[in-house]
């Protein structure tokens, strides 16, 4: 039997990073490059070099993954977005609060085109809100005619019954053509009206961003030759097909740290600890448990913007290779300020005039990168002080991100590992894994598939087991249709919260499931 | 003094009523965009004193009921706090003068600032907590026997109930009962009171001292202050510890969240360990096993860098935080005052004791 293998690819600001996997899921070859502007080259290169290096059959590379910030970029530039109507399902319920008023205004001004607040949408148990009006909708979608790119739809407790979010898409489909790209807030976000239906408007406007992420992707692994499977990576850490990301490009915004924290889990076999990566200008601390990163429970700001995604809770710090080292009044400054990308030719070591964090490694012989002999000159006092300050920085933000009390594993990972120190508090173990500088593409490559069902149910005549048996199927199935081997779903979460003052025993039930992709 | 609430004063009543939530009292947050949408079609909103309030002039609270998790999904149409008004207005054969919040702490600060833009009317500065309590009847209004009932509810559809109950507690009971039916959210309208009792039973200047909190966080954001101790000034505060949380312990018991957190204290407040019992509010504290501050005073547990205060919902795992008790309103602290709202109520057998006489123990 031929081997097979997979290829990771992750985009990140600084570099494009890539891994070739075998079968066995063992690290054949690596690259990392400089990401490009236009991204896609940058991807080409990558994926050209570590194929080469890899030197395995083309033929026989049947998995490609991709995580990219194609997306994070476009809005925060606010390039490349579409024009976007929103219907909301909810009179009479919702109409003192407009659509988008949390976004800023330049923002929402770019983006939304018109807006209806139209009868419609669930109560929590399920009961009709208000019946959905069919023919507002369709005088709603007319007048989106000519003016929209995309449209967005949100309905009160979709997530409870996402019936009336599908009759009015299909209205919208036949008033503004089958090809109109339609996002539905049942599809894309968790609980909390305002939050959900600001992704979902996200998510349409992102339509032709994702359109030529994902194309450039498809052109690059086609043009090395590969006739590969193809994934992206999204926000918890997990996979979906490129079908998907066409259709849920929001979710793609926060791949990339969720993708160095499976890396880093999968690279050094620990499953429940955290991961602390270094890079050029921060680093990124988070928590795995299962081999999964810790989800964040409060909302998450992007662009502006407040959104409830899964991602996963992270601590940054402004500290990473290339962070400038200051001496000030009672001690030594780390960052946050960084010499970012070019750390080759600006760092003492590489015989430029600024002392990074580097510099302070090497001269504490925790390193042995460029020219030692250019730090020789550094006081042993400045060295001393200046790793002194590194410790404390990481360790003050492992205590934060941590659970409980107990020291804990820590792994690290990305190219500026070298700045950990050998011992620190608060981890029962440090562990630097094999081909940590390119654990993000590992992580994007070895990526499992999931899905989550977040549901509120009430017990009125139901037992407790029958309903979370139903969460879990519904979970588990929609895992398998993902592409998932069906002998590897897992269930990783099984959360019931009580709803206060709620009588009928109403609660919400959150399931997530993921499974392995399989070879053919 | 004519004053006016307008669109930039709400972020700030809203960031002083999470304080004053104690914990508790739900996320302003919706309310606030209610709010200043309501400013924004209507105009601002013009705040009165307790004593401009004509000695026979009608005063009604709006406030919302129900369940938190229903509140970010079913937003407010608007029309319910109208239609729950209007509804107690006609049964009770009055018409009122003013508006005010029966609750400063958490969200009900900021739905009667809502009603007094779209009824076009004045808000009374002033409330019936100081803070924020679970129960309907938890009120200075109880305390000067000033009854719960006749309540009006009402729902977005425009569906209205006004009940009169055997006693507080009993409207406590069928409010819960029929905003389950509501769909889990509705505006009760009680506690309607004429100008000659508000002036005993409310506690007044709260919306002027949530805004006054919130304007100070701001300020101390802006000019890189520290915020706690801007806190503690203002509110004639207390600092119980500085610290870190090292556990986090919860339960529900008949649909209330309940807990303990253990803040372990760093700085000038290593060695101290504090423990505070919550209940949706925070409700006792313990510094090296010695209750120093107890319901109805003010318990509120602040990000230590920005003063934000963390609810006890979000409260976690390292999180560093600044303990502070709040001195409660005069009001709570008597007899009947702590019998309706103090750590017996709460079923804690701890005796309430103000603050201040702990403190100096």
């Amino acid at each position: 039997m031929t081997e097979r293998y997979r290829i990771g690819i992750d985009v990140g600001g600084t570099n494009t990073d890539g891994a070739v996997l075998d079968s066995q899921g063992r690290v054949v070859a690596s690259a990392k490059t400089a990401t490009t502007p236009d991204v896609t080259s940058g991807v080409r290169l990558t994926l050209e070099t570590v194929l080469e290096r890899s030197a395995v059959p083309r033929s026989a590379v049947q998995l490609a993954m991709l995580s990219t910030t194609h997306c994070t970029n476009a809005l925060t530039t606010r390039s490349g977005l579409v024009r976007v109507g929103l219907l909301r399902l909810g009179a009479p319920a919702t109409t003192a609060v407009p659509p988008l008023v949390q976004w800023p205004q330049d923002l929402r001004a770019h983006v939304l085109a018109a807006s209806f607040i139209l009868p419609g949408g669930h109560e929590f148990n399920g009961e009709e809100l208000s019946p959905l009006d069919l023919s507002a909708v369709r005088r709603a979608a007319r007048e989106l005619k000519g003016k929209v790119d995309a449209v967005a739809i949100s309905a009160v407790f979709s997530l409870v019954n996402p019936e009336h979010e599908q009759l009015a898409r299909e209205v919208v489909l036949e008033e503004l053509g089958a090809e109109m790209p339609v996002t539905l807030s049942s599809e894309i976000g968790s609980l909390g009206l305002l939050e959900r239906e600001s992704a979902s408007a996200l998510n349409a406007a992102l339509t032709a961003v994702a359109g030529k992420a994902v194309r450039g992707f498809e052109e690059a692994v086609r043009a090395a030759g590969l006739s590969s499977q193809l994934y992206l990576g999204q926000n918890d850490g997990t996979l979906m097909s490129l079908d998907q990301a066409l259709r849920f490009p929001v979710l793609t915004i926060a791949s990339g740290p969720a993708n160095s924290f499976r890396g880093a889990t999968y690279l050094s076999g620990l499953r429940d600890a955290i991961v602390v990566d270094i890079g050029g200008t921060t680093t990124d601390l988070g928590v795995v448990s299962k081999g999964f990163p810790r989800e964040s429970a409060a909302a998450v700001d992007i662009a502006g913007v407040r959104t409830n995604f899964r991602m996963p809770d992270l601590i940054s710090l402004g500290l990473g290779g290339g962070s400038l080292v200051r001496e000030v009044a009672g001690g030594v400054v780390v960052g946050p300020d960084s010499v970012g990308y070019r750390l080759v030719d600006q760092a003492l070591v590489f015989g430029g005039d600024q002392c990074t964090a580097t510099d302070l490694a090497v001269a504490a012989d925790l390193a042995d990168i460029g020219d030692p002999a250019r730090v020789r000159h550094l006081s042993p006092g400045l060295v001393k002080q200046g790793m002194r300050e590194i410790t404390r920085m990481l360790e003050d933000a492992i205590d934060r991100i941590k659970l409980a009390a107990e020291d804990v594993p820590v792994i690290v990972v990305g190219g500026g590992s070298i700045l950990f120190p050998e011992t620190i508090a608060g981890a029962s173990q440090i562990v630097k894994p094999p081909h940590f500088d390119v654990a993000n593409a590992v992580g994007v490559a070895i990526a499992e598939v999931s899905s989550t069902v977040d549901q509120i149910f009430t017990l009125a005549n139901r037992r407790r087991e029958e309903v979370l048996e139903e969460a879990q199927q519904r979970a588990i199935q929609q895992v398998i249709a993902l592409g998932a081997a069906a002998d590897t779903v897992e269930l990783l979460e099984v959360e019931e919260l009580m709803l206060a003052y709620m009588p009928g025993d109403a609660r919400r039930i959150r399931v997530k499931a993921a499974g392995r992709l399989a070879f053919t | 003094m004519v004053s006016e609430l307008n669109i930039g004063d709400i972020e700030e009543i809203a960031i002083g009523a999470t304080i004053l939530g104690a914990g508790g009292g739900g996320d302003p947050t919706i309310g606030m965009y209610v709010s200043q949408q309501a400013i924004r079609d209507h105009g601002p909103v013009r705040l009165i004193t307790v004593d401009e309030v004509p000695d026979d002039a009608w005063l009604i609270p709006p406030a919302g009921v129900g369940a938190p998790t229903v509140g970010i999904e079913k937003l407010p149409a608007g029309s319910e706090i109208t239609t729950a008004f209007r509804a107690l207005e006609k049964y009770m054969n009055i018409r009122a003068f003013a508006t005010f919040s029966s609750e400063v702490g958490g969200s009900n600060s900021l739905v009667p600032v809502a009603a007094a833009a779209i009824l076009g009317i004045p808000l009374v500065d002033a409330d019936m907590m100081g803070r924020a309590f679970p129960e309907i009847q938890m009120t200075t209004g109880t305390l000067f026997g000033i009854s719960a009932w006749p309540l009006s509810m009402a729902d977005e559809r425009g569906n209205r109930v006004v009940m009169e109950t055997m006693n507080n507690l009993w409207t406590e009971r069928l409010a819960r009962v029929l905003t389950a039916r509501m769909g889990g959210r509705s505006i009760v309208c009680n506690y309607a009171m004429q100008g000659r009792d508000a002036k005993r039973a409310l506690i007044w200047g709260s919306m002027t001292l949530a805004r006054t909190i919130g304007r100070t966080l701001q300020q101390c954001r802006q000019n890189k202050q520290d915020p706690i101790a801007a806190l503690l000034r203002l509110l004639s505060a207390h600092l119980v510890t500085r610290g870190k949380i090292h556990d986090v312990q919860r339960r529900t018991d008949r649909g209330f969240a309940l807990g303990e957190v253990h803040i372990t204290g760093t700085g000038p407040h290593t060695g101290e360990q504090v423990r505070i019992a919550f209940q949706n509010e925070n409700l006792i504290v313990w510094k090296n096993e010695a209750a120093i501050v107890t319901v109805p005073d003010l318990i509120c547990i602040l990000d230590e860098a920005t003063g934000t205060a963390i609810t006890t919902e979000r409260l976690r795992y390292g999180q560093r935080v600044a303990v502070l008790g709040i001195p409660c309103d005069e009001k709570w602290r008597t007899p009947a005052g702590v019998e309706l709202a103090g750590p017996r109520y709460f079923k804690y057998d701890v005796d309430y004791r103000p603050l201040e006489a702990a403190h100096y123990d």
